[in-house]
C-alpha cells in the first residue's frame, strides 16, 4: 500500500503544527497553561555543544532543531516520515527528525548537515555533492547528505539491505545496495543519478 | 497534535502501571503514534516513554529459540547474525519494510501494533468504523484497491500493513506480556492479530494497558526461507501481496500472506497442498475470499508470487 499522500496531509499538519508552536513558544505561556501542557526541561548535544530547552512536549526533534536552535539546514518536506528531507543522526545512527520528539532525546548526541561542515570546511560528502551536481533546487539535499554518511557506516557496520544477496556476508557495496539504502529519501527534482555518482565517490575512497 | 503530558519509565512494571492513567499510550520508535498524534487520529493524553526500559536484547531460550526485547530496533533485529542465519524470512520481511531511517526508530512492538494504512482510515472527513466506531466505512464501495480480499466484514475491509508481522506468524511467535497487576501472559501470534469483525477498533488481542515485553521464536525449523514482496516502486511501499514462506527439502513447508487480511493470513490445513504447487495451495488458502472488482487482482497476483517462491526454493 502507498502512504498517504504527503501534500493533501501537510496542508491540515500546518494548522496543528501552528497550533504546537504558539503554546510551546514562552509569551504563550497561557495558552500552554489552558490545555494543561507543562514545559520539558531537557538538554540536547547538539553537534558538540550542549543546548538546553524547554520546550512543550509536543516538540518533534525537527521543530526543535529548526524553531528553538535555529539550524535551519534539517528540512520539513512532509513532516510524516516519507520524505526524509529531516534526516539526522541521533547518537550517530539516521532517523527522521520530524516522527520523534524533542523530549524523548533528552542527553542524546544530535548531528545535522551544520555539524558535518561549514561552506569553508565541507565534509567529504558535501564537496562530493558540490562536484557531482547531486541536487537541483537543494531542499532534499541535507537530508540526503546526512543520510549518506550514516548509511555508508551501516554497510561497514555489515547491516544488510533488502537487495543483498547472501544474508550471511558482507554486504557488497554496490550501485543497487547504495540506492535500495537511499529510498528514504526522496528527490522531486530526480536528481537521484548525480547523488548515487556522489556518494559512490566517497564510498570509492579509502577511508 | 492534542496536549499531552510525557513520563519516562524505567521497568516493564512500571510502564504497565503508568498505562492505568486514563487516555495513556505507551510511546516506542514513534513512527507510527506521532504520525497519527499530527492527524489527531491518536490523541493520547498522557504519553509513557518506554525507550529506556533495557528491552533492547535479543537472548537465547533454553528452548533453543530466541527472546526478542520488544524494543529491539527492526534493524538492529534484521541484522542480527542468529536471525540472519535460522530465521531469515524474519530479517528478508523487516529489511523490505519502511525505510532505512524508519528500520533504525522502528521496535519489534511498536512494528506488531502499527495501524492499517487504509486511506479512509488516515481521511478523517471520512467516516471509518476503525477510528470512529459505529461511523460506518467509507472504503466499503469506495476506491479498494489496496484493501482486503479475505478475512473482512461489512464494518471494515482493512488490511495489515506489516511485513514483520507476516514472518512472525510464519515463524509462531509467541508476544509476551504483562498488565498493570503484574500478570504475564503469552499469546500465540495466531491470536494476536483480530479479524475485524463488527469490532474494527480493535487491531488485537491486547487488553488496554496490556504492555508487551518481548516476543519469543521456537527452536529455528531449518528450510529454505523466503519473503517476496510485490508493490508499487521497488522500495519504500507498503506490500500489494507479500509471501513469507518457509520450503523444506521435500517440499513441505509454511506460508503466510502480507497485504490480504486485516491480520497476517496463515492456513495450516493448506499447507499441505504445497508439494502439488502454488495454484493448489492458494485456492486452500485464499478459501472464502471476497474480493471487489478493484482488488481481486490480489488473488492471482499471491499465486503467482507463491509460485516465484517454490520455484526458487527447488532450484
Ligand atoms: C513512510 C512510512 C513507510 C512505512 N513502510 C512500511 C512498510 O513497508 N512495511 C512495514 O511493515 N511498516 C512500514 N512502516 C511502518 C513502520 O514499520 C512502523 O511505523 C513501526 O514499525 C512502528 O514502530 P514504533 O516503535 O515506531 O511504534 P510506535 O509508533 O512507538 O507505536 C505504535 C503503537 O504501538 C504501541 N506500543 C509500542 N510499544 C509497545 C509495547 N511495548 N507494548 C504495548 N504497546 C506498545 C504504541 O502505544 C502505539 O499504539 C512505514 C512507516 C512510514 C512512516
Ligand atoms: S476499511 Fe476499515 S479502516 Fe478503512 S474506512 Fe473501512 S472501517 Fe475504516
Amino acid at each position: 500500500m502507498t502512504p498517504p499522500d504527503p501534500i493533501a496531509l501537510s496542508r491540515r499538519t500546518l494548522v496543528a503544527g501552528a497550533a504546537a508552536m504558539t503554546s510551546a513558544g514562552g509569551a504563550a505561556a497561557a495558552p500552554a497553561a489552558a490545555t494543561g501542557t507543562t514545559p520539558s526541561a531537557l538538554t540536547l548535544r547538539v553537534n558538540g555543544e550542549d543546548r538546553h530547552l524547554d520546550l512543550d512536549p509536543r516538540t518533534t526533534l525537527l521543530d526543535a532543531l529548526r524553531e528553538q536552535l535555529h539550524l535551519t539546514g534539517s528540512k520539513k518536506g512532509c513532516d510524516h516520515g516519507q520524505c526524509g528531507a529531516c534526516t539526522v543522526m541521533v547518537n550517530g545512527t539516521r532517523i527522521y527528525s520530524c516522527l520523534t520528539l524533542a523530549v524523548m532525546h533528552d542527553g542524546d548526541a544530535v548531528t545535522t548537515i551544520e555539524g558535518l561542515g561549514s561552506p569553508e570546511a565541507m565534509h567529504p560528502m558535501q564537496e562530493a555533492f558540490v562536484r557531482h551536481d547531486g541536487y537541483q533546487c537543494g531542499y532534499c539535499t541535507p537530508g540526503q547528505i546526512c543520510a549518506s554518511v550514516a548509511m555508508l557506516e551501516e554497510i561497514k557496520a555489515g547491516i544488510p539491505s533488502h537487495v543483498t544477496e547472501d544474508l550471511n556476508a558482507a554486504p557488497a557495496l554496490t550501485a543497487d545496495e547504495i540506492r535500495e539504502r537511499m529510498s528514504g529519501n526522496i528527490c522531486r527534482c530526480g536528481a537521484y543519478s548525480n547523488i548515487l555518482d556522489a556518494i559512490t565517490d566517497v564510498a570509492g575512497r579509502p577511508a | 497534535m492534542r496536549p499531552f503530558t510525557y513520563e519516562r519509565v524505567r521497568t516493564p512494571s512500571e510502564a504497565a502501571a503508568a498505562a492505568q492513567r486514563p487516555g495513556a499510550r505507551f510511546i516506542a520508535g514513534g513512527t507510527n503514534l506521532l504520525d497519527l498524534m499530527k492527524l489527531q487520529i491518536e490523541a493520547p493524553t498522557h504519553l509513557v516513554d518506554v525507550n529506556h526500559l533495557g528491552l533492547d536484547r535479543i537472548e537465547e531460550t533454553g528452548e533453543g529459540g530466541l527472546r526478542i526485547g520488544a524494543l529491539v530496533r527492526n534493524t538492529d533485529l534484521a541484522a542480527d547474525a542468529r536471525v540472519r542465519r535460522d530465521y531469515a524470512v524474519l530479517s528478508r520481511a523487516l529489511l523490505a519494510g519502511a525505510s532505512g531511517q524508519l528500520r533504525n526508530k522502528a521496535t519489534t512492538a511498536g512494528n506488531l501494533l502499527q495501524r492499517t494504512r487504509c486511506p479512509y482510515f488516515y481521511d478523517t472527513a471520512q467516516p471509518c468504523n476503525k477510528r470512529q466506531p459505529g461511523s460506518g466505512c467509507a472504503a466499503i464501495g469506495g476506491i479498494t484497491r489496496q484493501l482486503a480480499v479475505i478475512g473482512s466484514s461489512d464494518a471494515c475491509i482493512a488490511t495489515h500493513p506489516s511485513d514483520m508481522a507476516v514472518a512472525m506468524r510464519a515463524l509462531d511467535a509467541i508476544v509476551e506480556t504483562i498488565d498493570g497487576e503484574g500478570g504475564e501472559r503469552r499469546i500465540p501470534i495466531a491470536e494476536f492479530h483480530r479479524l475485524p469483525g463488527d469490532t474494527p477498533h480493535l487491531d488485537t488481542t491486547l487488553r488496554s494497558g496490556e504492555f508487551i515485553t518481548a516476543v519469543t521464536l521456537p527452536a529455528p525449523v531449518g528450510g529454505r526461507h523466503f519473503y517476496r514482496k510485490v508493490r508499487d516502486r521497488a522500495s519504500y511501499a507498503f506490500a500489494l501481496v507479500s509471501v513469507a514462506a518457509i520450503v523444506q527439502p521435500d517440499g513441505s513447508g509454511r506460508v503466510a500472506l502480507g497485504g490480504v487480511a486485516h491480520r497476517p493470513w496463515r492456513v495450516e490445513a493448506a499447507e499441505g497442498e504445497l508439494p502439488r504447487g502454488a495454484r493448489a495451495a492458494m485456492v486452500a488458502i485464499l478459501d472464502g475470499a471476497r474480493p471487489t472488482h478493484e482488488n481481486a487482482f490480489k488473488l492471482r497476483l499471491a499465486e503467482r508470487t507463491l509460485a516465484g517462491v517454490l520455484d526458487e526454493a527447488r532450484s
